[in-house]
């Protein structure tokens, strides 16, 4: 019996999402809860790279419901990335705005 | 000539690992600004290179109307979404995260929804399988988010909407979708010659579902079911990715999927409830009853209390989602300047799901130039309540409730900020309702609690003169 193509086609990108899982946690466990919305913005903000799927899909579509669909990927995609920046810059301004008090002893 | 892949994928590996950069930096309040502008020319740089994708230029007969189609799209996606992001209150973020992140979730259902019209199901692409689990969780992301910014947004009751058996009707949703999604992969003409038709019905069944699913879930869950969003749209976009294979958006999709499925573990854990448990238990339409609370709520004088700050040593301020609803934090920041004037040393008490989003305090105290060094967490703060001579509570109820441990209370093993062990406490309340959970506070009760009635902000507005008098 013979592994179809399509089965040796998808290993590595599965490879690849293992090491993308451990990766994921292993950087956000790390992170304070003072700065919990900023790391949900801001992953928000990444998984804004829908676009380029987005872009792909439209780009490939031929017929008029194709078209529909994409342009509508295209446009709820861009409003994600764009306001996920957005938001995640707006939260983070404050953080930079709200620097520690220098200590008093020592 | 050379294979446009060679431009585009070593793109997409800097974009990718400038992503991971950008998390990393956002582990630290120092660094993290510069974390998401690194995080943001990834981005633009992947975005720019995918215009030369072979899938897009290639495909002549429609290149001119889907090119024209793209940068309209990305225009008013972006356009409306930038400005309302800018022009948006601090105190409503929670539902512009929602919101944003639903719209990812929706692109990547869309995106499915394209690549099923065109190449079908199994017999025509192998693959199909990923785009109907795509297309399912995208659909789920994006209906469940739009309750949820309704919800958060106060046009829809953030109260959980119940009705008998609704478990078992959302599961029965669910279940049909999966059908219709697999329906289709076996046989796209199932009903009929038009396959768009059976995809209708998946993306319809997909979207009810996230829709039921969220309308028993009440405010103060939305801590979890944010997180919970963020995590589904991640995923998606990774199962999209490979779909397309795209290792952009396997690489970043999962990285989010991952980190969101640890922060909605970790806010569940800080209500000691099961992310099940959150999710079907529609917490917090039943309110407790026979619980039995000894004492009385004994109010005080705005005269009073500000002298028992003012005469203070040590104060801890415990805010929870009433001084966002009153928009109070800035006013909170002025009683914190006056009493550290007089010399009396304040601290902020943080807990994790204070609020309707992860870090939602934080937040507004930072946007009202609270040091970030002055909020502390949970384990932090709890040790210091018993040397502390007052604890102020400004709109927060479950969060500091000390029916969390008493055996039976639906509260019960919720890890709480150990207010009543300060020896004063007062509580600035609107009126003398019950915490989302439905629980009388046995707090308020306490002998060394006195109750601080009226609006938050004009409250603090009031106590900051009156103890700059004294």
């Amino acid at each position: 019996m013979t592994v179809p193509t399509w089965v040796i086609e998808i290993i590595p990108p599965v490879y690849i999402a293992v090491l993308a899982a451990i990766t994921g946690y292993e950087v956000i466990s790390r992170v304070p809860t003072l700065l919990h919305t900023p790391l949900m913005s801001g992953s928000n903000f990444i998984h804004g790279v829908v676009l380029v799927g987005a872009m792909v899909a439209l780009g490939a579509a031929s017929t008029g419901p194709e078209q529909i669909v994409g342009f509508l990927a295209v446009v709820l995609a861009a409003a994600n990335v764009t306001g996920g920046y957005a938001v995640t810059e707006r939260i983070l301004e404050m953080f930079n705005r709200s620097k520690p008090t220098p200590k008093k002893q020592g | 000539m050379v294979d446009v892949f060679e431009i585009i994928e070593p793109v997409y590996i800097l974009a990718v690992l400038l992503f991971i950069y950008a998390l990393r930096q956002m582990s630290n309040p120092a660094t993290a600004r510069a974390g998401i502008l690194w995080a943001g020319a990834g981005m633009l740089l992947a975005i720019l290179v995918t215009g030369l994708d072979p899938a897009i230029s290639g495909n002549s007969g429609h290149l001119v109307v889907n090119l024209a189609l793209m940068g309209f799209g990305i225009a008013i996606g972006g356009g409306i979404a930038f400005v309302a992001a800018k022009r948006v209150q601090m105190t409503d973020m929670p539902q512009m995260v929602a919101v944003y992140n639903g719209m990812g979730g929706g692109a990547a259902g869309a995106i499915a929804a394209v690549s099923l019209m065109m190449n079908g199901g199994w017999s025509t692409n192998n693959l199909s399988p990923l785009d109907i689990a795509a297309g399912l969780i995208g659909s789920i992301s994006f209906a469940g988010s739009v309750i949820a910014f309704l919800k958060l947004q106060g046009w829809m009751r953030a109260k959980p909407i119940t009705f008998p058996g609704q478990v078992p009707a959302n599961l029965a949703v669910l279940g049909a979708a999966i059908v219709a999604g697999g329906l289709f992969v076996w046989n796209p003409s199932f009903l009929g010659s038009v396959p768009i038709s059976l995809l209708a019905v998946f993306f319809a069944l997909g979207l009810l579902y996230g829709l039921a699913m969220t309308l028993p879930i009440g405010g103060a869950d939305m801590p979890v079911v944010i997180s919970l969003y963020n995590a589904l749209t991640g995923i998606a976009v990774g199962i999209d990715g490979f779909a397309l294979n795209n290792y952009a958006m396997i690489v970043a999709g999962v990285i989010v999927g991952a980190a969101g499925s640890l922060l909605t573990i970790l806010m569940a854990r800080a209500m000691n409830r099961s992310i099940s448990n959150v999710l079907f238990s529609a917490f917090g339409a039943h309110e407790e009853e026979g619980a039995v609370i000894h004492g009385s709520l004994k109010p005080i004088d705005l005269d009073d209390a500000a002298a028992m700050l003012a005469y203070a040593g040590t104060v801890i301020i415990c805010p929870g989602y009433g001084m966002a609803v009153a928009q109070a934090q800035h006013k909170v920041k002025e009683l914190t300047d006056v009493l550290e004037a007089k010399g009396v040393q304040v601290k902020f008490a943080i807990h994790p799901v204070a609020g309707r989003m992860p870090g939602h305090m934080n937040v507004l105290l930072a946007e009202a130039n609270v040091p970030y060094d002055h909020l502390l967490d949970l384990d932090e703060i709890n040790p210091e309540f018993a040397s502390t001579d007052v604890a102020v509570v400004i709109g927060a109820n479950d969060t500091v409730n000390p029916a969390a441990r008493r055996v039976g209370s639906p509260l019960q093993g919720m890890p709480i900020l150990n207010v009543d062990q300060a020896r004063n406490v007062i509580v600035l309340k609107r009126g003398a309702g019950k915490g989302f959970a439905g629980v009388e506070n046995d707090l308020f009760y306490k002998d060394n609690s006195r109750m601080l009635y009226g609006d938050a902000q004009e409250t603090l507005t009031r106590l900051v003169q009156a103890v700059k008098k004294l």
